[in-house]
């Protein structure tokens, strides 16, 4: 019998993120399917994990980030469960947990994958893409446990025909050798717009915007995409930190990229490169962006955005 | 307080970045630089000891060129600096590297307990964001990571950080590890005397053995995965750039349609 899967699913008050949708699909491949959501998670999010193959609901309780705690829960539940595998979608926070939890389990780490196949004898083989995405390598977990944290947008979210009805269990997580104090949590304010890590349009604007990011939203509202910016737009205070998209921010690979103003520097590159498509504005012939923009425009993008958002206004009007 | 400050030797990011056929970082390309995300971490060490007294270490891990990174720690204001160095090390994965860093922190503590180690918040070269963990796992040290700003006070660390959905004030008590972001800081210009004086402070250099350590738990023979293939991005095609005349707007309207993007 194949070994289960097991996987973290993000959620927002009990509503499973898009990512998690995703490695529930990716985890399919691997074997049985078993979701874990920390906090918090009812009926809604069993529904939702059922509909995309989860056999099983494991809800970790109290809602924690201290990865230690969570950490040694998760390794509870590889041993009871037999899994081989535990899948969680690449965010910062995650990744400190997959690296405490491949520590005790003994597993093999993977860290923002951009995708997830077997090899013969259940292996696991991942891909991943380095320096700015200018290379692809394929990598083969050498443990007989593996973690591995895919990025978003790696696999298509595709529901199974008939959902399952997962049986869901609490699970207790012992914060109470946790040394670490959270003293203050605040979540971030939803924009209205798509989370950005998680969008498949982004529209980005840099330093050409000069900090006048009306035609950068309007284009994103014709597209209903996430806004992104670049180093220096959130250095300069133009829009917040949260919208960084680079190699110290926000790591983006959405199927549509469009950047406005935007010079592309290494920085940034690295933080967008694997987009699908890539299409970039800017009054400068010699701006780097231009080296890997399928569409290039060289142009004012203050009058070059809103005619594009006007035209495709004008060409899905029911939009 | 004393600090110890671990820093990498990373490919320049401006450079011809690359693998070698074994599908390991090619380091031989010679223009090699202190990763500057820990720079943050330096600078985030060297204020500290300012404010509070004390001293920053810096220390390494990697191949002979390694020690420009240690160089550059020392110019920015460490006291100290260490270099663990052995063949045996090449290959080595995150867990091997974080195994590597803790058993030369606990030889540093033998000269007096250190309260603090500082990272980078990741590596330029490979972005993982996992040793600050490993590492504090291996010291059992609590940790407060990804801070974008970092204060000490009566022997507890509290930071802030930047997280993915949310904003998190998070105090440890010391000793304590903490990764800073480089939001923490702006990394400070050496001057010409602290580069002067630099170069005569010597670097400590360890290899394995002097920290008890076995080649076998280290080096491409102890890594938990390995790279099967590693080829370069083919470049993209059918690229096309344009000058606006006045109807681009309508032109990129007109790509997302027949490339059905919207």
């Amino acid at each position: 019998m194949t070994a289960p899967v097991l996987v973290l699913v993000d959620h927002h008050d009990g509503v499973p993120r898009a990512s998690g949708l995703e490695l529930l699909t990716a985890a399919r491949d691997l074997g049985p399917v078993e979701a874990v959501c920390i906090g918090e998670a009812g009926a809604q999010a069993a529904a939702e994990v059922g509909r995309f193959g989860a056999g099983a609901l494991h809800v970790l309780t109290p809602g924690t980030t201290a990865p230690v705690a969570l950490a040694a829960a998760l390794a509870r539940l590889v041993e009871t469960t037999g899994a081989a595998t535990v899948l969680m979608s690449s965010t910062f926070e995650n990744k400190e947990l997959a690296a405490h939890l491949a520590l005790v389990t003994d597993a093999g780490l993977v860290v923002d994958a951009a995708g997830l196949e077997t090899a013969d004898g259940g292996r696991v083989v991942t891909v991943q893409q380095a320096f700015a995405a200018t290379w692809t390598l394929r990598s083969e977990v050498l443990r007989p446990r593996a973690v591995v944290a895919l990025k978003p947008n790696a696999v298509p979210a595709t529901p199974v025909d008939t959902p399952f009805e997962p049986t869901v269990t609490t699970h207790d997580v012992d914060v109470s050798a946790m040394r670490e104090r959270v003293v203050e949590r605040t979540p971030r304010p939803t924009s209205g717009r798509p989370d950005l890590t998680e969008a498949q349009v982004v529209v980005v604007g840099g330093r050409g915007t000069e900090g006048d990011f009306s035609a950068v939203e309007e284009l994103a509202d014709v597209l209903g995409a996430a806004v992104g910016a670049t180093r220096v737009a959130t250095d300069e205070g133009w829009i917040g930190h949260e919208a960084q998209i680079g190699q110290t921010g926000v790591t983006v690979s959405p199927r549509l990229y469009v950047g406005a103003g935007v010079s592309g520097a290494v920085h940034h590159r690295g933080g967008m490169q694997a987009s699908g498509t890539i299409v970039a504005v800017n009054a400068d012939p010699e701006a780097p962006i231009f080296e890997i923009a399928d569409l290039g425009v060289v142009g004012d993008l203050f009058t070059i955005l809103p005619q594009a958002a006007a035209e495709l206004r004008r060409l899905r009007p029911e939009g | 307080m004393k600090i110890v400050v671990c820093v990498k030797h990373v490919p320049d990011v401006q450079g011809d970045r690359g693998f070698t056929d074994d599908g390991t970082v090619d380091r031989g390309q010679g223009d090699g630089t202190l990763n500057e995300l820990d720079e943050n971490a330096v600078e985030a060490a060297v204020q500290l000891v300012e404010q509070h007294g004390g001293e920053v270490t810096v220390l390494t891990m990697g191949p002979a060129d390694a020690e420009d990174a240690v160089r550059r720690g020392l110019q920015m204001g460490a006291a100290h600096a260490v270099h663990v160095q052995d063949d045996a090390l090449e290959g080595s994965d995150a867990f091997a590297t974080a195994s590597v860093l803790a058993a030369a922190v606990r030889r540093i503590a033998e000269d007096g307990a250190v309260d603090l180690v500082v990272t980078g918040m990741a590596s330029l070269d490979g972005l993982m964001s996992v040793l600050p963990s490993l590492l504090a796992a291996r010291l059992d040290l609590p940790q407060a990571t990804l801070a974008a700003e970092v204060t000490v006070d009566g022997g507890v660390v509290r930071v802030r950080r930047e997280l993915d959905h949310a904003t998190e004030v998070l105090e440890a008590p010391l000793p304590a590890l903490v990764s800073v972001t480089d939001q923490a800081n702006q990394p400070r210009y050496p001057n010409f005397k602290a580069i002067m004086a630099a170069r005569k402070t010597p670097v400590t250099t360890w290899s394995l053995a002097d920290l008890g350590l076995d080649a076998s738990e280290v080096g491409a023979a102890g890594a938990r995965t390995r790279v099967l293939e590693a080829t370069p991005r083919p470049p993209r095609e059918d690229r096309v750039l344009i000058t606006d005349e006045g109807d681009a707007g309508v032109r990129i309207a007109q790509y997302l349609v027949e490339n059905r993007l919207v």
